[in-house]
């Protein structure tokens, strides 16, 4: 017995570029080519050089090779462009390869687009049919589910009602609906997750969560981290076309989030202007470091480090130091300084460099830029050097606290997890329930 | 589900000619069946007149036929009422040409389908055309009607209708088959086809009777699939005096011929279509 359900071989596909996607040629300017095609084909048959204007093609992917288990949740990630979707349509047989290969076992069902051939004119119950065939269910299965698909959109009332007549909210609850109700053994999704208002992304993340534990193969690509690192064992990371990871979820979502905003290790703030203080000595050099070893993308409460080089001119006896860390808007919301903890460090004579570390334990922040500005002082007095350049920093939501799950951005600015709790008990008429902790003990 | 897991899918780029996969056609009959469902639903949705369109068409038609080349013009109609000589070959032609029309513009009207799902595409164009037959078989009871109101009784002949409706469907499809699968690259078709169906109307033996050709130039008039069509619907029907020869043996060859170019052509193209459309 095979465990693989999917192997992929050197796959690689072209584009014309123009070619691609909605660009059609007219007959005449076919024919017109072609006649053009075969004068150069006749001059360079004559002259012996060949003109050098061939079309201009792009890779979408290069030489792509993996292995999915059975039952494996298998993530693809990457920036736009980078040959997701393009996977995707290769693995669905929508479009060919240009060369490689890959072979499926077992029965595929995929998901490019939530609501694929609805029609707007056909009621929501004949939408349900069409689609789940479309989507390549049997009709005795779509009538099997069909109470359980439109329970979970919550269009009971609706079913009858053309789609047309739907909020988009409902369409989309419909669509996704019915597509989760497929029964393939691998299922491609692209990137659908995102759907209808908070309560229903909820919803549609517990029943993804479900399907991909119910031992299925999954294919999954998305954009949304916290989506992947809840459902996925294995994640691709794609970039240009070609296949640079391969491996652990958190490692892959790292190297991605590292690679949208590649920042240098180390910067160099001595030669910046844009600073305040005595100018008895200078912040140098700063340098961002995560736990995973990123240098400007951080996980939601990721601890990460600040070191600060310092060049210090003038003799000092009680060193402090700290940052600021504002939102992009300029807001302020943190301030980080050693005296506030009652610390302070040195002596330090003159000519000497000092070098501080801050350990962060975690931000629990709304995902987005966020700056830092550095500064030390000497205890007591003026400040010394303060970086009035911000240092960016980017917290990205990897799926380290709970509450991340469904956030939205501008919605908040501080997340952290709670833990929750529920009683019930029977209403009694001669018994007013409150929350006064004295109600058991009083009478 | 269980007994479909030694199913392998092989992806790779394929060249030149390639099978026309009817095994996976047949498994994928409930989507093809959808299709068709859909497009019947659809088409007269929202119109007042609704699915008497199917009617309304080839009976105006028959009409000015009628009026101009039956009256005005005397065309001759074989021995039978003119309206009724004209309507025969009304609907089986005006089942081919709408048939034409909707699997032409299927692709293309369904590109969302194409670049988002895979089906064996060859479905698209077929359910077109089948939707058609629903059209064809309203338009086949006002004939019934016709025949009663004229006093004309069928011979055994009416048997051999079914088959002469498959070679009109065959030919539809064949034609459609190319067309709708030049269409995802040359949008020019969108503007040939309404005057390409046009001449071909008069191409074939509608207006007129075959029978004033000449017989070689008759039999050559066989190439025109539809004409070999028409006049055995009025064989069956009227009982006129073009029983199947020659002319339906080429129209049949003829037909059954742009159906096999039309469906290989149709695979060859289709492996470029999601990314044209």
């Amino acid at each position: 017995m095979n465990n693989t359900a999917i192997s992929v071989n050197k796959i690689s596909k072209r584009y014309r570029i123009g070619t691609q996607k909605q660009r059609y040629r007219t007959l005449r300017e076919s024919l017109a080519n072609s006649a053009g095609a075969s004068a150069r084909h006749i001059r360079t048959k004559l002259t012996g050089t060949r003109s050098a204007r061939s079309k201009p093609t792009i890779w979408a992917l290069q030489d792509i090779s993996f292995e999915v288990g059975h039952g494996e949740v298998l993530g693809v990630i990457g920036p736009n462009g980078s040959g997701k979707s393009t996977l995707l349509k290769i693995l669905s047989r929508i479009t060919e390869p240009t060369s490689g290969w890959a072979e499926i076992r077992g029965r595929v069902g995929s998901l490019l687009e939530v609501g694929t051939g609805f029609h707007p004119e056909l009621t929501g119950r004949e939408n349900i049919y069409l689609n789940g065939a479309i989507l390549g269910m049997r009709r005795h299965q779509i009538e099997r589910r069909f109470d359980e698909i439109v329970s979970f959109a919550e269009v009971e009332r609706f079913v009858d009602t053309p789609v047309k007549r739907f909020s988009s909210g409902m369409q989309m609850r419909l669509a996704f609906s019915v597509a989760a109700h497929l029964e393939p053994e691998i299922l491609l999704i692209d990137e659908v997750l995102a759907v209808g208002d908070l309560s229903f992304q909820r919803k549609c993340m517990g029943k993804m969560t479900e399907v991909a534990g119910e031992g299925r193969t999954v294919l999954f690509v998305s954009h949304a981290m916290p989506a992947v690192s809840q459902l996925c064992d294995r994640v691709l990371v794609l970039t240009g076309g070609r296949l640079t990871y391969d491996g652990d979820t958190n490692t892959a979502i790292n190297l991605y989030t590292r690679s949208i905003d590649g920042g240098q290790d180390v910067i160099d703030t001595s030669a910046s202007s844009r600073r305040s203080g005595t100018g008895e000595g200078r912040i140098v050099q700063v340098r961002l470091v995560g736990a995973d070893g990123g240098t400007v993308n951080f996980g939601i409460g990721e601890p990460f480090k600040v070191l600060m080089m310092i060049d210090l001119r003038d003799r000092i006896s009680q060193l402090v130091a700290g940052f600021e860390l504002t939102s992009l808007q300029g807001n302020r919301i943190l301030n980080v300084r050693s005296d506030s903890q009652g610390l302070s460090f040195g002596p330090y004579l003159d000519n000497q460099v000092v070098t501080l570390t801050i350990s962060v334990p975690g931000l629990p922040l709304y995902p987005g830029t966020y700056l830092i500005y550095p500064w030390f002082a000497s205890r007591g007095g003026k400040r010394v050097d303060n970086l009035e350049e911000g240092i960016k920093i980017n917290l990205v939501s990897q799926g380290l606290l709970e509450s991340e799950a469904l956030i939205q951005v501008g919605r908040g600015v501080i997340l952290i997890d709670c833990s929750w709790e529920a009683h019930e008990s029977t209403k009694r008429s001669d018994d007013h329930p409150t929350l006064s902790p004295s109600r058991a003990t009083s009478e | 589900m269980s007994n479909e897991e030694a199913q392998i899918v092989r992806i790779e780029p394929t060249r030149g000619w390639v099978s026309l996969r009817l095994s996976e056609l047949w498994e994928y009959r409930e989507l093809l069946f959808f299709l068709t469902w859909r497009d019947i639903k659809v088409r007269y949705k929202q119109t007042a007149l609704g699915a008497s369109w199917a009617i309304i068409q080839p009976l105006l038609t028959m009409v000015v036929f009628s009026l101009f080349f039956g009256k005005l013009a005397g065309v001759p109609s074989d021995d039978v009422p003119y309206p009724i000589f004209s309507y025969t070959a009304l609907v089986p032609w005006t089942f081919f040409a709408s048939g034409l029309n909707f699997s032409s513009n299927s692709l293309v009207s369904n590109s969302n389908l194409l670049t988002k799902v895979y089906f064996p595409r060859l479905a698209m164009p077929i359910a077109s055309v089948l939707s058609v037959a629903v059209d064809f078989a309203l338009a086949f009871l006002v004939l019934v009607a016709m025949m009663i109101y004229y006093g004309i009784a069928p011979s055994w002949a009416i048997l051999w209708l079914p088959l002469f409706f498959l070679l009109a469907f065959v030919t539809s499809l064949g034609v459609g088959f190319w067309l709708s699968a030049l269409n995802v690259t040359y949008r020019d078709v969108r503007y040939t086809l309404p005057f390409l169906v046009q001449l071909w109307l008069f191409l074939t033996p509608i207006a007129y009777p075959s029978s004033l050709l000449e017989e070689p130039w008759r039999t050559l008039l066989g190439i025109n699939p539809m004409a070999g069509v028409v006049e055995s619907f009025r064989w069956a029907l009227l009982g006129t005096d073009t029983a199947p020869g020659s002319m339906i043996a080429v129209s049949t060859l003829v037909g059954l011929g742009i159906l096999a170019t039309g469906a290989f052509y149709f695979r060859r193209m289709e492996r470029s279509f999601a990314d044209v459309v």
